[in-house]
Order: C-alpha cells, then structure tokens, then sequence
C-alpha cells in the first residue's frame, strides 16, 4: 500500500529543515492550533488518535499524558526520548535530519497539554551532527516566538533543553533517562512510582519518543479521527520502519501501521541482496524475538507481529540472508547485551555475560550437550519481571527466539564438539570458562 | 553560541593537564548550563562534555576541578564519567575511530574493515598509534545501521564504507 508521506512528507526538499521551509508546509500552525484549546482537549485529541508509543513499548501517548497529577504544586516535564540506541533503529535520528522542526512542534504541543514548561530533549551523544541541528532549530524557533516565554503572543511558556547522553545504551529506558538528566549513573529506577507521578527531579514527567511527538502536529492540525483511520483498528497511524541488513535497499519507510512484512522487504527494499533467500529477519529492534522466513506475511502492527511471537517494538527490522550463521548471530546479540547491562540485578549482569560465554564456546566449536538447557535456564531466571528494567528480558528473548526457530544449528554445532573433543582435541578454557562450568554444577 | 545547548568543538584537542582551571568562556559556559536545570547536580553531564571538548579526555584533575565547581565529590563524579563510554578517561588519538561491531553492520561486512584498520594501523582495539594520531576502538550500534557499515571519526559519521574509501577518508584526515 502506497500513500503520501506523512512524518518522512520533506524528505528531499531543499532545506527542509530551515524554519522557513517548515512555515511553508504548514508547520507551528498545529501549535497554534493547540494553544487555543484547553490542554484537556488536546489530549482528549490525542486519545482519540490512538498513537502509540513508537520507543518500543506500544503504550497509547495520550492515555500517558492524561496520568499526570494536575493541580500539584509541583512543576511539570516533558521529555523527548532521542537516545535512540536499540540495534537496527534509526529513524529519531532520519526525522530529526529531515524535519527537526516538526520533532520540535510535537514537543511543545506535548507540554502545553502537560502543562510543562520545561522540556528536555535527551539524545545520545554520538549524534553530534544532529544535536547542532536541533540546537539551531530551537534558537530560530524561539526568535520567531514559536518557543520561549510568549508563544504565539498566548502567555504560554515553554523552553526546550538539549541533554546529551554519553555513550549508554540503558539510558534510553525511561527512569535511567531521568537518573541521567539529574546528572547520575544511569541505572534504572524500580516503578513504580512511575515518571508520570514521580519523574525527573522528584516531580511529573512525560517521556515519549522522538517519532511519537513528531506524529502530534498531524494529529492536532487534522484531527484524531483522521489519524485512527490510517492503519489498523488498534495500531493506528503510519509507522516510520528501519530496514538494515540483507535487503538491496535499507533504509527508514514510512507506511501505514499493518502493512506486511513481504511488502517492507520485496517491495520497498528491493527484497534480499543479490537475489538471496531470506532466512529469517528480526521485525522490531535487537530485543524483539527473531522470526524465520516463512513469517514474512504478517503485517507490521502491534496485535499481529505479537500473534506471530515477537513485537513490533522500535520498528527496527533486521534482515538476515541464508548465508547467516545463527550461532554467530546470536553471540554478536549477546555481545551488545552483556556490555550494555548496567549491572544492577544479579540476572541481568551475570545472566548476560553467562550466556554469552556459552554461545561463544558454542560457537569455537566447544559447546557441550547441557549448554541449550543451561541457556534455557538462563533466560528463565532473568527475564519475566526478575529484574529492575526490561533489560533482562531484552536478552533473553533473543535467545529463547533463536533456540526456538534455529536450535538444530546450536545443536549441530555442539554435536561437532563433541565428537572432536572425544577423539582428538582438548578443552580449552574459555575466559573465565572454569568459573562458569562450577557455577553451572551449582545451579543444577 | 545559543541558549539551548553547547556547540562541540569539531576536532578535540589532547592536552595533559594536571591542575585545569576553568576560563571566561567556559565559566560563562557553566553558568549558562546551570540555567537549565534545578539541581545544580545535573549540569554534570554537559560540564564533563564542556571540558571533554575543551581538553580532549576527562583527567582525574578534571573531574576533581569538577566536582569542586558543582559540589560534588570526586568519587561521585568519578562514578558517574565512568559509567558513560564517551567521556575518555584516558588521552585519545587525534583521531578517533569509533567502528560499529553490532548486528547490522557486522551483516553488511565490518569485520573486514577492521581486519583492514587493524592492519594498516598496525594497533587493535583500544590502542592508539605510536605517532598519537588514531586510536582505534569498536562501539555498540551508532544508530546509522541502514547505511552499515559505519565508523565514527570523532564527530562525523562515515557511513557505506569500503576498505577503498576508508583508506580515501583517513588519508584527507591531515596532520
Ligand atoms: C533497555 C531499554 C532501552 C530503551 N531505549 C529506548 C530508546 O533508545 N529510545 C526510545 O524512545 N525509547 C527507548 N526505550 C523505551 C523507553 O523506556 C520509553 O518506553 C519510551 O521512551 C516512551 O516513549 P513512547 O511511549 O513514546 O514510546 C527503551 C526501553 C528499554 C527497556
Ligand atoms: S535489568 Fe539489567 S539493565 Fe535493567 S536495571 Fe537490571 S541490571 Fe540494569
Ligand atoms: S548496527 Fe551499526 S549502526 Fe546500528
């Protein structure tokens, strides 16, 4: 299915991220818009449209925003999630290139129905080049009062921060965020209380993503319903999807909620590189379980990429050709995991770097027979609600996906070790392997 | 400079210093950070990223010039530019290369870059050439991975790359 752009409409015109390319499409009309209405009745606007999260976890944005306490004497924030750092998404950082001015329209909709007058943008630090861009987009916007302390001439008072990240990719979880903004380690909080009620700086906060807030102008300037009737009954709206990996063509696509997956790779992408079978493809960033080929038909939305047993969750999808070797696959997963963990729960620190070292001796061809059920084993006791963040199960899902759609590799691959450590080869430790072989006893 | 954030200086420069002292500019700077927030606690942050981009890397003289100007404690400040991997504890190269080693990149063919580094610059990963002009270290996903592979040199992302114009991008880096 083919339709206008909607979020990705200037990609490709010239400046488009001048404010004067912004003004020609439309743009701050949607603020303007807002501010005449009661902060209620955007919500309520936003509600209507049924968007969800678009960081990962599918939660409605509107339903968000209306769980913020009013009437406290305690100020309000909002928070623009740009950390982007789940492996296989990059579309924060594709809006902010084309169309920062619309990222930054949706924000302040987003605080004027919050009643915040202090917002954040948190991004990772690595994006240099786009931070000057945001930076200089909130200097124009303010001199022209789209920004500042009289928006639009309404008394309305908003001023935009930037807080850079430094290099962590747990920061991007909603409460390491805000531990990181109040300039700490940034280690998850336990909710709740959740940032709505108790956020950054002991007080309210709204955390959405980047793709989330860019959606708000187009809901505001032509109305919720319209918004509900693109996509599916539940997943409403277009979604901004990342293709990488074996495809002829990746890149972000923007396409209605529920458009399949055969469509995002054959027709967008141009299918897989070099004429290739699919072997399997991961539809929603690193933490969504991976699904195999024969997957392919289902349609990109929340309801239906759950029914196939995985999620949807940053729209990130990596594509992966008969070539691929899961075991490897997995290890580089594992890799990502084990050094991102912040180390707060045992589960998560020890769980990530464990199952890394199994998948690796698997991988140098000195697997052994229990090592699929210590993995196994692994993935139950970290993820599920067994630690602080859903770090835990971040990792553990990849690793439940892989045993269940390519175990016969990992199998194979610890069948050959065995067989060649009967005959000939000795085992060689691993790391810190002997540790682990006692720990495992252990666990038993 | 804007009242939103700080400009990064494009290229860092390494100096050694032991008792860092903060000049005008930078004061003023920091004051401007503190604006921002509520709790002075969080102008952590952008003032370790203010010097990391005045001195190049995050000393311990640094961070103990830091936490004095903000009220905090050396450990804690220590604590904190730990846990970050950007802010560099130790002098880096004149160039830093930052290659992608996650799933996407590797798909699209890294490890052949970094063979390929590693030779040419005769140094692995977290090393830095005897000449100190490129230190070379693998980084998690850089949120680029449909133009994959790509390799950060200090600010810039350089992305598609091949062995062929990698080496055509290190040698126009200059002196
Ligand atoms: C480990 C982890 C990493 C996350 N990384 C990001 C991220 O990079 N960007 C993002 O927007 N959300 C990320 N999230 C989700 C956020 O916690 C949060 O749900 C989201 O920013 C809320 O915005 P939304 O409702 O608009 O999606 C992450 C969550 C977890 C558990
Ligand atoms: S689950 Fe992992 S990343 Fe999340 S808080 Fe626990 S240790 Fe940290
Ligand atoms: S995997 Fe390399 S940029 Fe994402």
């Amino acid at each position: 299915m083919t339709m206008e752009p909607i979020l990705l409409r200037a990609r490709g015109v010239k400046n488009s991220r001048t404010l004067g390319s912004y003004l020609k499409r439309g743009g701050y009309k949607a603020l303007a818009k807002a501010i005449a209405m009661d902060p209620e009745e955007v919500i309520d606007e936003v509600k209507a449209s049924g968007v969800r999260g678009r960081g990962g976890a599918g939660f409605p944005a509107g339903v968000k925003w209306s769980f913020v306490p009013k009437d406290l004497a305690k100020p309000t924030y909002m928070i623009c999630n740009a950390d982007e750092s789940e492996p296989g998404t990059f579309k924060d950082r594709e809006l902010i290139l084309v169309d920062p001015h619309m990222v930054l329209e949706g924000i302040a909709i987003a605080s004027y129905a919050i009643d915040a007058h202090t917002a954040y943008i948190y991004i990772r630090g690595e994006f240099v080049r786009e931070t000057e861009i945001l930076v200089k987009a909130i200097s124009e916007a303010r001199r022209k009062r789209y920004l500042g302390s009289d928006i639009l001439g309404s008394g309305y008072e908003l001023e935009i921060h930037i807080h850079r990240g430094a290099g962590a990719y747990i920061c991007g979880e909603e409460t390491a965020l805000i531990e990181s903004i109040e300039g700490k380690r940034g280690l998850p909080r336990l909710k709740p209380p959740f940032p709505a009620v108790v956020g950054v700086f002991g007080c309210p906060t709204v955390v959405n993503n980047v793709e989330t807030l860019a959606c708000v102008p187009h809901i505001i300037e032509r109305g919720g319903a319209w918004f509900a009737a693109i996509g599916t009954e539940r997943s409403t709206g277009t979604k901004l999807f990342c293709v990488s990996g074996h495809v002829e063509r990746p890149g972000v696509y923007e396409a209605p909620m529920g458009t399949t997956f055969r469509e995002i790779i054959e027709e967008f992408c141009g299918g897989v590189r070099g004429g290739r079978e699919l072997k399997a493809f991961i539809p929603g960033g690193s933490s969504a379980p991976i699904l195999p080929a024969d997957r392919i038909d289902t349609p990109a939305d929340f309801e239906s990429v759950a029914e196939a047993g995985s999620m949807l969750g940053s729209g990130g999808v990596i594509v992966m050709d008969d070539t691929v070797d899961m075991v490897w696959a997995l290890e580089n997963l594992l890799t990502f995991y084990a050094h991102e963990s912040c180390g707060q729960c045992t589960p998560c620190r020890e769980g990530s770097d464990w199952a890394l070292d199994v998948v690796r001796r698997i991988r140098r061809g000195q697997g052994r027979t229990k090592d699929i059920e210590t993995l196994q084993r692994i993935a139950r006791f970290a993820s599920q609600g067994m630690t602080i963040c859903p770090l835990g199960d971040a990792f553990c899902l990849p690793i439940t996906s892989f045993l269940e759609h390519f175990g016969g590799e990992f199998e194979e691959a610890i069948a050959g070790a065995e067989q060649s450590v009967s005959t000939h080869l000795p085992v060689l430790p691993v790391r810190s392997d002997q540790a682990l072989f006692e720990a495992e006893e252990v666990g038993r | 400079m804007t009242e939103a954030g700080t400009l990064p200086l494009t290229v860092a420069t390494v100096e050694v210093v032991e008792e860092p002292t903060f000049d005008d500019f930078m004061e003023s700077e920091i004051k401007r950070i503190l604006k921002r927030y509520p709790d002075h606690g969080a102008a952590l942050l952008p003032v370790l990223w203010l010097c990391q981009e005045r001195w190049g890397w995050i000393s311990a003289g640094i961070m103990r010039a830091v936490g004095q100007r903000l009220d905090l404690s050396p450990a804690f400040v220590e604590g904190v530019a730990s846990f970050y991997t950007m802010y560099l504890l130790r002098p880096p190269g004149k160039y830093l290369l930052q290659v992608c080693t996650t799933l996407s990149c590797q798909l699209c063919g890294t490890s052949g870059i970094v063979d390929h580094l590693k030779e040419k610059l005769g140094i692995d990963f977290g090393e830095t050439t005897k000449d100190g002009r490129f230190t070379l270290v693998d980084v998690q996903c850089l949120g680029a991975c449909g133009e994959a592979p790509v390799v950060q040199i200090n600010n810039d992302y350089y992305t598609n790359l091949t062995e062929k114009c990698l080496d055509e991008i290190l040698d126009g880096l200059g002196e």
